[in-house]
């Protein structure tokens, strides 16, 4: 069993959810990076999503485009990525979030060898779909890295089989018709999505993009195995001052938000 | 469950990279548009439009003073720069807008470089009633002020794009946002045969007609078909369309002209197939320039409309097969192709075909008076002499200076 189904598993029998946040590694150092890991898992994280800096992140909204080029000013690659994992080695499980074209160029068997080696436990990739993904897929199975993909609300019943049927780890529901960011309210099709995906396979749930705030990760929370937040974590890194200080004050507040939740969730079925 | 993996490839070019809220959207097009691809009353309507509107046929002009002035091949000029908002792009989009139109969508998108797409798609949009937003990349804005206004006039709204180089590429990251988060409302037309599936196809099949009405004109003319085609490849769709009706036949020989900028070794210019790699991007897997890790290059070509790390899948295919050949002209010597056709015929190119225009000085002296050229000549130059004029001035200048 992968360390990321081992921590679902833990969490079901808990009663909990699980919270996922995202920084962009790089951003603005890896040095920086490194502590923010650190500062996450102690702050209570069950999982740490760490994006690869891609130059035209078309998923992206305005806050994680700005981190993505921060972090590409610093020349950070893949490599970087995967090696600064390998050094973190946190005790909760480590998942990249990378646009494709780095890793094709990385070489995709390469990726998934040296990804796996270095302690990294799951992969993102979100522009790839399900389908487009044989050769990740056939390189991420033999080395025991998770491939999680992605679900959207426009995500028809045939859709959800297809991915479903070549994601392991958990499902990435995107929680808006959209690109990451921070929302004032989140939608209530996510609420549906999630309800339609969980007819369909017994995968874990995670839903992201736009959960900007403790009270929305705790309705997240109620709905869903995970809650992922990015671009609000990712904003607290562009103020000046202590950053990694006010990302853990934020994902303890997150926590305590998600943890109310406990077994009244839906959570994990 | 039927593997999909071949869908839309060219050999193993081309695909569906992205995000996964795009792909019922991306399946219901496909499946629209192989619907309305076979349907007879779709097909007669655009037809109309394009003879009645557009100004369909477009003439294959014998260029009798470009031909003895380069002593070699003659040299025909297919006239797309005669076509209704004055370049190639309009075929395309009354296509997409009409199919937008018929599967009920209001709003349109689209992004442009040198605004000629830009243009074409909000003037479709302004005769077929459809809302339209354009995004341009704010260098470009700058570049090509002349089409933002003209897109202003026909009703679009023009929406400057200041991320990453702030041109083409950016533009189009930007509409495929706008896409993923209007996608059950929104039609987007794509101006090139570069996107995810079913894209590619079906610029091409929009675009084909310009090489249908050559092998027709050609036939007439000389009663056989041309011995070479050469176009300016940016995305590719000028090209594609006229050289995918020639595709099997191997006696016509393809170049596809790219932008070669200060000099191709130079590292500043836009030419993807002679000087890059493939790789992932804007939804397809095709030649791109980019650095060994991945990230997408910056570009630099005189011509906004070849400014362009990317290019359509078929042509990475063409490459590989061999059936085309790409070569890079540098900015400077298409400069001398805009006046060369200027003053031999009274043409003025826009810089994109200007670039094709420059090429024939070293294919057509290799070749006998026997041989037929077919240049296609994309756009006209109306949008460009505002700013080739800024650069004479800013060279002369420079020549004067001590």
């Amino acid at each position: 069993m992968s360390r990321i189904a081992a921590t679902f598993d833990r969490l079901r029998g808990e009663h909990r959810q699980a919270l996922v946040p995202f920084v962009v590694a790089g951003d603005p150092d890896l040095a920086t990076t490194g502590q923010a890991v650190g500062a996450l898992a102690r702050a209570g994280a069950d999982m740490i999503e760490l994006g690869v800096p891609f130059s035209d992140p078309v998923a992206d909204g305005p806050i994680n485009q700005r981190a993505y080029q921060r972090a590409l000013a610093g020349g950070v690659t893949v490599r970087d990525v995967i090696e600064l994992v390998g050094q973190a080695r946190p005790a909760v499980p480590v998942v990249l979030l990378s646009y494709y074209n780095p890793i094709v160029q990385y070489g995709v068997g390469r990726f998934c060898a040296d990804a796996a080696r270095h302690g990294v436990d799951g992969v993102v990739i979100p522009d790839l779909p399900a389908d487009e993904a044989d050769e990740l897929v056939a390189a991420a199975r033999p080395v025991g890295l998770d491939t999680i993909f992605l679900l959207a609300p426009t995500s028809t019943d045939t859709r959800i089989r297809v991915v479903a049927g070549r994601s392991s780890g958990f499902i990435y529901g995107v929680s808006v018709t959209g690109v990451t960011g921070v929302r004032d309210r989140l939608p209530e099709e996510i609420r549906e999505l999630v309800g339609r995906i969980k007819k369909l396979t017994r995968l874990p749930v995670c839903v992201g993009f736009g959960v900007s705030t403790p009270d929305q990760a705790r309705r997240v929370a109620e709905i869903a195995d995970g809650v992922i937040v990015g671009s609000a974590l990712v904003a607290l890194l562009e103020q000046p001052g202590d950053k990694v200080a006010r990302l853990e004050q934020f994902v303890r507040e997150l926590r305590k938000a998600i943890d109310a939740v406990g077994a009244r969730g839906a959570g994990p079925s | 469950m039927a593997s999909v993996t071949q869908k839309g490839r060219f050999g193993k070019y081309g695909g569906r990279y992205v995000p996964e809220t795009l792909i019922p959207a991306l399946d219901e097009l496909e499946q629209e548009y192989e619907r309305y691809r076979q349907d007879r009353l779709f097909q007669e309507e655009l037809a109309y439009y394009l003879q009645r509107y557009c100004g369909r046929p477009t003439p294959l002009y014998f260029a009798e003073r470009l031909t003895d002035m380069l002593g070699g091949a003659r040299i025909y000029l297919k006239r797309e720069d005669l076509l209704h908002t004055g370049a190639h792009k309009i075929n395309n989009t009354m296509g997409q807008v009409l199919l937008a139109q018929r599967m009920g969508k209001g709003r349109v998108i689209a992004e442009t470089g040198a605004g000629q797409h830009g243009v074409a798609t909000a003037t479709a949009a302004a005769m077929f009633g459809l809302a339209c937003d354009v995004y341009m990349g704010a260098e470009d804005m700058v570049r090509q002020e002349l089409n933002v206004f003209r897109m202003r006039l026909l009703g679009a709204r023009v929406i400057p794009v200041e991320s990453g180089s702030r041109t083409l590429k950016d533009a189009i990251n930007e509409a495929l946002r706008d896409w993923v988060t209007n996608v059950r409302t929104t039609f987007y037309v794509i101006g090139s045969v570069v996107g995810p599936h079913p894209y590619p196809s079906m610029v091409r099949d929009f675009q084909s007609v310009i090489g249908r009405e050559v092998r027709t004109q050609s036939t007439a003319e000389i009663e056989r078909l041309p011995d070479y085609l050469v176009a300016c490849v940016g995305g590719g769709s000028n090209a594609m369309g006229l050289f995918y009706p020639f595709k099997d036949d191997p006696e016509v020989k393809m170049v596809g002209v790219e932008a070669g900028g200060l000099g191709v070794s130079t590292g500043h210019h836009a030419a993807t197939l002679v000087a890059g790699t493939p790789g992932v991007l804007h939804g397809a897997f095709s030649y791109l320039l980019q650095d060994g890790a991945g990230q997408i290059s910056s570009t630099h070509s005189v011509s906004a409309g070849l400014d362009y790390p990317g290019v359509g899948p078929e042509h990475s295919y063409f490459k590989e097969t061999g059936r085309a050949k790409y070569v890079a002209v540098s900015d400077r010597d298409a400069l001398q192709g805009f006046r060369l056709l200027s003053q031999t015929e009274g043409i003025i190119p826009a810089l994109e075909p200007a670039h094709a225009i420059a090429y024939l000085r070293t294919l057509v002296p290799t070749l006998s008076r026997d041989h037929v050229v077919v240049v296609g000549l994309s756009g006209r130059g109306d949008k460009d002499v505002q700013h080739v004029s800024r650069i004479v001035q800013s060279s002369n200048e420079a020549l004067s200076s001590p």
